[in-house]
């Protein structure tokens, strides 16, 4: 009972750090239909800026410097993603090949850049001792840092789920996925929604970015790759421009991958990769995305 | 007094020529009816009025032009529009398509004089758009536009797909929008236009062939054989 537990709890902590890469993809991509690839870039971003602020300006590893940190990261992230989408995306909007092109190159300049500057190899970040510790649930004896990953996806879910159910940019957003031309047909300039979005997006990233850096025990420019291909899983199977659909499909994608792993080592990109072929042939478009005709 | 002039407006989409040299006016506080068969340009004209296509030529709106400004920006200098095919928000609920489409705090002013027309969107302002009927989502489309306070309303074959009962309630609420509206209405039921329109612009391969007063339309052979439709008709 105590495995099941563990394996769950630590697989639904993984789900967490995919959704805060996924989250902002599947907003980017089901509102403005733009694939960005740079996405990957905005979690470096995030780690790296954290991990500067964390080191250079705290200097001490408590809670409240790290979440400031992770907050930093995510701001730092944000700002950047907003900067990408106004210089580079808003010329390329409906241009989908070029879209790929561009943030795939912007993500290799900035991993260039972030190795060169940085090397590649994985830089300590600070990590409060307390993420160290274990929690006696039932028996089982959960990591901590897990329950921040689970409580940080969790908090953003609501942030978003408010964001978009409670505030007129919400609603606009929320309309912008469904119909952007009558969004402005209505007389409301959606492009500002789309740079909230990419800022949002950006966020999010760059906090999972720092998040990231705890779970791999350190910051290297890197580690963005393997998360960037799990966000891109994630918002398939949850649906594309569903953010509910990305949390249950993180979620499970997590607990799956935990279990496969636990059974037979490295088994579990294998039984994700089966997972992801299953649903594109039985539901293409995803666990919560609409069927596009 | 025109509210709003087209002059020569011309779109093309990929190797089509959509609209050629189109030019008319909409005389203000008038409901003027674009008719002709299906695909000669009545719709892409409105399009074309709202930026949705990339027209040449010139669209002005009580005297400013419209060619160049973006979609957004001429719905805010006061176009609404009605699509053909409603375009409403289906996963909102009637209550924020409507909060969405105002451009300022919906006064109770506004939104009972919307009721009063649309009596049936009152008691459904919780329910998910996309679970109206085809009439009330036309209802709730028209609703949309008259929230904001209006320089011409766009209105595009608001009947539609409608059953006949529907099209008697709607044809029964664009009369009473046309009281205070000016409106250009693409419309292919012809006794609801002779009820409400007060001009009447006809469209042939995207081109203007007629335009005129609605009496003037009263060589039934003529009408048959450019609208594709009958003078006789009468809406229920």
């Amino acid at each position: 009972m105590s495995t099941f537990l563990l394996m769950t709890i630590t697989g639904i902590g993984l789900g967490a750090l995919y959704f805060l890469v996924a989250s902002g993809l599947t907003l980017i991509y089901g509102l403005m239909g733009v694939l960005n690839f740079a996405h990957g870039a905005f979690l470096s971003i995030g780690a790296f800026v954290g991990l500067w602020f964390a080191t250079s300006i705290m200097k001490e590893a408590t809670i409240p410097n790290f979440i400031l940190a992770m907050i930093v990261g995510g701001l730092a992230a944000g700002f950047f993603a907003l900067l990408m989408e106004q210089l580079l995306i808003t010329r390329l909007y409906d241009r989908h090949i070029d879209q790929v092109l561009v943030t795939v190159g912007v993500a290799l300049v900035v991993g260039a850049v972030l190795g060169g500057w940085f090397g590649n190899d994985l830089r300590l970040f600070p990590t409060p001792l307390w993420f160290l510790t274990g929690i006696n649930f039932f028996g089982a004896i959960i990591p901590a840092d897990r329950i921040i990953y689970i409580a940080t996806a969790v908090g953003l879910l609501i942030g978003n789920w408010a964001l978009l159910r409670f505030t007129r940019i919400g609603l606009i957003i929320r309309a912008g996925v469904e119909n952007r031309n009558m969004v402005n047909a209505l007389g409301i300039n959606v492009r500002r929604a789309f740079s909230t979005v990419f800022f949002l997006g950006g966020f999010a990233a760059g906090i999972g970015g720092v998040l990231v850096s705890v779970y791999s025990s350190g910051v290297s420019p890197l580690i963005a790759g393997t998360y960037l291909i799990y966000g891109f899983v994630v918002v398939v199977i949850g649906g594309m421009g569903s953010v509910t659909g990305s949390f249950v499909a993180a979620m499970l994608i997590g607990v799956i991958k935990q279990f496969a792993n636990y059974y037979v080592t490295g088994l579990g990109d294998f039984v994700i990769a089966l997972l992801l072929a299953g649903v594109l042939l039985v539901r293409p478009q995803g666990l919560f995305g609409k069927r596009i005709s | 007094m025109n509210a709003l002039e087209l002059a020569d407006v011309s779109v093309r989409i990929n190797q089509a020529q959509i609209l050629h040299g189109v030019s008319f006016t909409a005389p203000k506080n008038q409901v003027t009816a674009l008719l002709g068969r299906n695909g000669v340009g009545k719709s892409s004209t409105l399009k074309a009025i709202m930026s949705l296509y990339s027209p040449t030529g010139s669209i002005k709106l009580n005297g400013t032009e419209l060619i160049g400004t973006p979609t957004h920006a001429i719905a805010a200098s006061g176009v609404a529009y009605v699509p053909e095919d409603r375009e409403i928000f289906a996963t909102l609920s009637v209550k924020e398509n409507l909060s969405l489409a105002s451009r300022s705090k919906i006064s109770s002013e506004k939104m009972s004089r919307v009721f009063e027309i649309f009596p049936d969107l009152s008691t459904r302002q919780e329910q998910r758009a996309g679970t109206l009927s085809g009439g009330q989502q036309q209802m709730l489309s028209l609703s949309r536009a008259l929230l904001n306070d209006n320089q011409i309303l766009l209105v595009d074959e608001p009947t539609k797909g409608l059953a006949p009962k529907l099209v008697t309630e709607v044809a029964d609420a664009l009369a009473e929008v046309a009281k205070r509206e000016t409106m250009i209405l693409v419309e292919q039921n012809l006794a609801l236009v002779k009820r409400i329109a007060q001009k009447i612009v006809v469209m042939d391969q995207g081109k203007i062939i007629f335009e005129g007063a609605p009496e003037k339309l009263s060589d039934s052979v003529w009408v048959q054989s450019v609208l594709g439709v009958s003078n006789r008709g009468k809406h229920s």
